[in-house]
Parts: structure tokens; C-alpha cells; sequence
């Protein structure tokens, strides 16, 4: 079988990988780079555990041909987990996640989300979760943590240490830039193409 | 579960070059665009294509604009794209309602609406909208073809397409005159599902109405019964009441492990009421707002 040698760029680092051409962007993440945060659910788009940033969107990673994300953006909950942000501190504040297998897909999920829209109603937070099978929370912890994150809970924001300098804003334009939409840096594909 | 057939992955540049490789590979190619169905298909062993061609490199396939009175959307415009344009949603509400409870965002966000027709499963949201505004496929190939997308769905994942053949876009003309819409669909729950039964409405001014059912046939279709009764009427109870008597007539659904034939006929029967009475309401300024559930 002919290997395809792919360039993109994995959390800001360009990388370059030879995969072959059934190898799902999952399984390239997982297995060959070591990037654990995406899992492996039901692998047939349904659940939502194997969420990444592709291009700046919300993919299922199991749908996606590793030979797809050539020249691409791929950004993980690895990525996210470097930059500081209410997002992840809501979360973690709110008991959001029990076991956590769902965590990676909620929060780029709620990411995205807020990315667009910065202070969502509820309704628009469940929407946007919708994909993500969750069976420990009963996603009420999820949503309450994600509402905080969007400062609909201020008074916390305000007792709490660095007050309420810390909202999303802060952090939007580094995130931004994570997930691919600074476009002075575009990643490159491999310069001989995903072609065998 | 990896995907253990093997094939060649192609990312043509051009429509001639994707079309040279579905020439070649016919019947054992599968073209990929979202890839929302065709890995889980390849996943499943339901498809082993030994060619894979990825039409996302190629350019004009992206466009999705008005021209001429329709919509044009080529073969890569995703739901999350349809969703995110105003003309989608100002001109053509009913594919906008539609796209909204195709899935969940991050399927939406790669799923597109001719990979939706192509895949033809029974409950697909989007062709209650297609063919309420009588939309026509594009299809380039030895010959170019449009097709009416009634003539499009042929059974259950079975569509008009041949072998070397590459549907291009859609063709969705903008009613001529103003016009009411809603689309109603029943999942398990509200969220991620897929449709038990979808019914799409279109209420043109001059009373004129359009049907379409989706999950409760092999194919989806109009109901031309139900359009005929309603045909010059203004909507009033005993009207929706002998509408609702067609629904029998119209639709053919099974029970399957999601619903029982019962459930779905009677269930059909109420999301055409209320959904007729929604579109009517829209189309005179009021109603619920464009996306909220009926049902």
C-alpha cells in the first residue's frame, strides 16, 4: 500500500508524518503522535470523544482521513490545556466532569462555541454540547461551568483572585491564534502533496 | 474499528481530474467530501472502494451563492456553511431549519448537503427542503446532467447517479413569491438524532403549499394528495383534519428498533398540523421563531 507523507501543523508545531491513506486523523493522533486527549468512543461520530480542531472547527477525528489534515491546523484539548482561560477553571471549579472521557470533546466543543458567540444563552450551550455523550454528569455540572466561563456568573469572576480582569476576552486572542486563525502563520502541506 | 480495505487516496485539483479517476476506477470509487458516512461505511466494510476521491482541493465545488434567482451550492458547502449564510437563511428558511438538526455541530462542520444526497438514507433532513423548493442536482460526468431531485431518490440509499459520475452542487431556485416554511422533525430525544419522521412545509402566498416527507419511506417524497386537498384553500380545522386523514396514503413507515409504524403514522399526522399552521404563521409575519421546535 502506498504510504502518503502529510505536513500540518499539530498545536502551533508544524509536523510532518507518513501515514497510509486508511488511517483515520484519530488513530494518527493517538498512535503515532502520542496525543491521548482525543479518544476512541463509538468511532462513528456519534459521541463526540474524539473532538479536535481542524481549520479552526470542531471535527469528529474518527471521520477524518489522516491524509485530510495536510496542510492543516489541528489543535487538541493539549493545545487549549496550555493556555489560561475562566474555560478550564469553570469547568474544574464546577465538578464539570466525573470520569472525564468526555471532557476533551465539551470543552472544545464549548470553545468553539464561545469563540463565536461569547455570551450564550443556555439553549445555545446545550446546541452546542448536543454531540457529546456524556454518561456520569448528566451535563448540568458541564453547562453551569460553561456559563460561568462566558461571565454569566460575574459575582464569581469578582471574588474571585485576579477579579474581573479575568474574563474570556482576555484570552480570546491567544486562543485565536491556537486554533489556526491567525493567518500570518499558515501551515504549509508537504511540499511533495498528500499524493503517493 | 480501522478501516482494512485498501485504496488509493486521491485530492484532485480539478473537475476533470477527479472526473479522469471516476472514469478509470467506476464503481470502485467513492468520492469523499465530509466523509461523515463514507468512513463509517469503510469502517463497516459496507463500501471497500479501491479509489478514494477526496473533491475538497477542488475550488469551484466550495461556491455557495446566488445566481440567477437560485441557490448555488457546490458539492463541498457543509451544513455548518449553510447555517452561517444570511441569504440561506433569508431566502430559503426551509433548508436553513432543515440543516439546524442535521447531527451535531462537529458533524455539521464537515458533513455536507450533497454528501446528505448522495448517502440517500431514508431519514436524510435536508431533502424535505430540496424538494419542497424543487431543487436539481448537478452532475458532470461523459455527460452533464440536472436532475430534478424528485427523480433523484430512487429507494433507500439508492439515487440516480451512474457509475464516473460526480455530482457538482445543487441547484435550489428561490420561490417566486413570499412564503412560510417550517420543518418539523421527531428524534428520541432533542438534540443529536436521527428523524423518526420529518415532514417539511412550504406555504407559498396565493395558497398554494408544498409537502415533503422524510424516515417514513424507503425514499423521501412530496405528498401530492395532501398539496392537491390543501391546493386554494386557506388553512382552517376541518381542512388540516381530511389533511391529516392522507397521511396514510402518503407515507409507507416501518418499525424499526427507533419507532414503531403506529407511532410514526400518528406522530406524522400531528407534525403536519401543527407544522401547516407554523409555515401559515410565518408566512403572514407571526409564528414561532424560525428554528423552534413545534413539536
Amino acid at each position: 500500500m502506498n504510504r502518503l507523507a502529510i505536513g500540518f501543523r499539530l498545536n502551533g508545531v508544524a509536523r510532518e508524518v507518513e501515514v497510509e491513506p486508511g488511517d483515520t486523523l484519530l488513530e494518527m493522533l493517538r498512535d503515532r503522535l502520542g496525543i491521548k486527549s482525543p479518544k476512541t468512543g463509538c468511532d462513528r461520530g456519534d459521541c463526540g470523544a474524539c473532538t479536535v480542531f481542524l481549520d479552526g472547527r470542531t471535527v469528529r477525528s474518527c471521520l477524518v482521513l489522516a491524509a485530510e489534515a495536510d496542510g492543516c491546523d489541528v489543535v487538541t484539548l493539549e493545545g487549549i490545556a496550555q493556555i489560561p482561560g475562566p474555560l478550564l477553571r469553570e469547568l474544574a471549579g464546577h465538578n464539570s466532569f466525573q470520569c472525564g472521557f468526555c471532557a476533551p470533546g465539551v470543552v472544545l466543543s464549548a470553545l468553539e462555541l464561545l469563540l463565536a458567540k461569547p455570551h450564550p444563552t443556555r439553549l445555545e450551550i446545550q446546541e452546542a454540547i448536543a454531540g457529546n455523550l456524556c454518561r456520569c454528569t448528566g451535563y448540568t455540572s458541564i453547562i453551569e461551568g460553561i456559563k460561568a466561563a462566558c461571565g454569566a456568573d460575574a459575582a464569581r469572576d469578582e471574588a474571585g483572585p485576579g477579579g474581573p480582569a479575568q474574563t474570556w476576552g482576555s484570552a480570546l486572542p491567544i486562543i485565536e491564534a491556537a486554533c489556526g486563525a491567525d493567518a500570518r502563520t499558515p501551515p504549509q502541506p508537504n511540499s511533495k502533496g498528500a499524493r503517493p | 474499528m480501522p478501516i482494512t480495505c485498501e485504496f488509493e487516496y486521491h485530492k484532485p485539483k480539478s473537475l476533470l481530474e477527479a472526473l479522469e479517476v471516476l472514469a478509470r476506477d467506476g464503481k470502485n470509487a467513492s468520492v469523499l467530501a465530509g466523509g461523515t458516512d463514507l468512513l463509517v461505511w469503510m469502517k463497516e466494510g459496507v463500501r471497500a472502494p479501491s479509489a478514494v476521491v477526496d473533491v475538497k482541493g477542488i475550488g469551484e465545488l466550495h461556491r455557495l451563492e446566488i445566481v440567477d434567482g437560485a441557490l448555488l451550492a457546490g458539492a463541498c458547502v457543509t451544513f455548518t456553511e449553510l447555517l452561517e449564510s444570511a441569504a440561506v437563511r433569508d431566502s430559503l428558511p426551509l433548508l436553513w431549519e432543515c440543516s439546524r438538526t442535521v447531527a451535531s455541530v462537529g458533524v455539521r462542520n464537515r458533513a455536507t448537503l450533497v454528501g446528505n444526497i448522495c448517502s440517500a438514507v431514508p431519514c436524510l433532513d435536508s431533502a424535505s427542503a430540496l424538494l419542497a423548493y424543487e431543487a436539481s442536482v448537478l452532475v458532470e460526468g461523459p455527460v452533464s446532467r440536472q436532475i430534478p431531485v424528485t427523480q433523484w431518490f430512487l429507494g433507500a440509499r439508492e439515487t440516480a447517479i451512474r457509475a464516473g459520475e460526480l455530482v457538482t452542487g445543487l441547484r435550489i431556485p428561490l420561490p417566486d413569491r413570499k412564503s412560510g416554511t417550517c420543518y418539523v422533525k421527531l428524534g428520541r430525544y432533542r438534540g443529536e438524532d436521527l428523524a423518526q419522521v420529518g415532514v417539511g412545509i412550504l406555504a407559498l402566498e396565493g395558497r398554494e403549499y408544498r409537502i415533503a416527507f422524510c424516515a417514513v419511506a424507503p425514499a423521501p417524497a412530496r405528498a401530492a394528495r395532501i398539496e392537491r386537498l390543501l391546493h386554494g384553500h386557506d388553512l382552517s380545522a376541518e381542512l388540516i383534519r381530511q389533511a391529516q386523514q392522507l397521511v396514510s396514503e402518503e407515507i409507507h413507515p416501518i418499525t424499526d428498533i427507533r419507532a414503531s409504524r403506529e407511532y410514526r403514522l400518528h406522530m406524522a399526522k400531528i407534525m403536519l398540523g401543527r407544522g401547516l399552521r407554523a409555515a401559515v404563521e410565518r408566512l403572514a409575519g407571526g409564528g414561532p421563531a424560525l428554528g423552534e421546535s413545534v413539536i
